[in-house]
């Protein structure tokens, strides 16, 4: 790992003035990704910007428009907590199926909307409840933020600052992880609200994104059935040693009608 | 860029000088000798690192030292106290829970964490626990039984 400046920022503030002060600054939140990505030298960021002391990014709050969450929390402390189990299951689900315990200690959900891996749990929920990222410049829809592989649709010097995830009637996540990096192969998050429903897949292709034919079926009738024959194609989706575009495929209706099991439990 | 980083370690006050790339893994064993924290994959895959920050397991390769500045930090060697064996490594040695013992003392810090949140674990969840920790050696089958018999030990003691 190259040497770089390390910097405690105080504040959001003070991390996005630092943040836009040129040269070639990155944010550093739990390191579960970006730490790796500098040991390979994928980055080589002349100054880390430390979010770990900001108290504002920290926390988890319900209100009548869902449930908020900093950037900085931990996934252990989103899937530990009690009053959020109980409003948002799928919440605490999609945190606690995510890596192992140590990765849960330290990763954050800021650090995995900002990353957009395209096999993330995090983005399906956000996109699957569709939530909105709140950063320290404007609030942006999940539907806009998550643009295509490791792209979202953050500027240079902007902060995710919290993910405001918006209430379902139910909601079901169900991830098929691969073995050796628990990330997901394919994962599917369904939600049920009175203005519809929203499916989002993880791991299957290039970048989290929407399944409408199975959102109609849904809406017409809310049970794994519904997907029954609905064919997914395996066209745009990933293909590597892990799996097989066809196998994702198929994965992709078995892991959505899990999710809808799910939900309806 | 070199960092001053000041942090309890294993329940005494040190610092050091560090430079900025520096790992807490390297810090750890390069500069306070503390060998029992082990290195295996050095990309966040295997759990040979685990240290507690502020109580909570981590993998030391994947944190700088310099994120532990003011953090309270304990490795291995500060588990045992008095010099008598931690229930857990009495159990990994009773059970046999270790051959060549390269993951052990990530393994043992990992169940500790475990312990602290889940006094009684079920099989399952041990396991399901254990998942960021490998082990080439055993097929994990003694390492669980440990684990759970340090579970009824500490539970036995009231601790
Ligand atoms: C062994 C292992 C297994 C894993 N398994 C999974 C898994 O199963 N599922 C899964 O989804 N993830 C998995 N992860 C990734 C993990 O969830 C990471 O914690 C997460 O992707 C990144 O969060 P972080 O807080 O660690 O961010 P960091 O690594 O600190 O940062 C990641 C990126 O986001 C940027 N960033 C961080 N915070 C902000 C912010 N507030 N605003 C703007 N940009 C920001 C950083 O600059 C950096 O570019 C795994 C990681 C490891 C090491
Ligand atoms: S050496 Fe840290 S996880 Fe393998
Ligand atoms: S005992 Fe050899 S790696 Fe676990």
């Amino acid at each position: 790992m190259r040497e770089f400046n390390y910097y405690r920022a105080g504040s959001v503030r003070d991390a996005a003035k630092r943040l836009a002060a040129g040269g070639n600054a990155m944010l550093l939140a739990g390191g579960m990704t970006l730490l790796p990505a500098l040991k390979m030298r994928f980055n080589q960021p002349s100054e880390l910007i430390d979010l770990a002391g900001i108290n504002e990014l920290k926390g988890i709050k319900l209100s009548r428009k869902g449930a908020h969450i900093g950037a900085a929390t931990t996934h252990v402390e989103v899937a530990g907590n009690v009053e959020l189990r109980a409003a948002v299951p799928v919440l605490s689900q999609v945190a606690e199926s995510i890596g192992d315990p140590q990765v849960r200690n330290r990763g954050t959900l800021g650090g995995s909307v900002a990353n957009n891996d395209p096999a993330a749990d995090y983005p399906a929920a956000a996109l699957g409840l569709g939530a909105t990222i709140i950063t320290n410049k404007r609030k942006i829809s999940a539907d806009n933020f998550f643009v295509g592989m490791f792209e979202t649709a953050l500027n240079a010097g902007e902060v995710v600052t919290e993910v405001l995830f918006p209430l379902p009637q139910r909601a079901g996540y169900a991830k098929f992880p691969n073995p050796a990096t628990r990330y997901a192969l394919v994962g599917v998050c369904v939600a049920q609200f009175k203005s519809g429903v929203r499916v989002a897949v993880t791991g299957a292709g290039s970048s989290v994104h929407r399944l409408e034919d199975f959102e109609e079926a849904l809406e017409r009738d809310f049970s794994p059935g519904a997907l029954e024959g609905i064919p997914v194609s395996a066209a745009n989706l990933n293909d590597d040693m892990h799996a097989s575009a066809e196998y994702r495929a198929q994965l992709v209706g078995v892991m959505a009608r899990r999710a809808v099991a799910m939900a309806l439990d | 860029m070199d960092v001053q980083v000041s942090f309890t370690l294993n329940g005494k006050t040190v610092s050091a000088a560090a430079s900025s790339a520096t790992l807490l893994v390297d810090l750890l064993r390069n500069r306070f000798g503390l060998t029992g924290t082990h290195v295996g994959c050095d990309t966040s895959q295997c759990g040979a690192c685990v240290v507690h920050v502020d109580g909570a397991s981590v993998k030391s390769c994947t944190m700088l030292a310099a994120q532990v500045d003011g953090c309270a930090v304990d490795t291995i060697e500060g588990l045992s106290g008095d010099g008598e064996l931690h229930p857990l490594q009495q159990a990994f040695h009773e059970h046999h829970a270790l051959q060549c013992g390269f993951c052990t003392p990530g393994m043992i810090m990992s169940a500790a964490d475990l312990l602290k949140r889940n006094p009684r674990p079920s099989e399952l969840e041990v396991r399901d626990w254990l998942e960021g920790n490998m082990c080439r050696c055993t097929g994990y089958h003694n390492i669980v039984k440990a684990v759970r018999a340090a579970a009824g030990a500490m539970g036995e003691e009231g601790s």
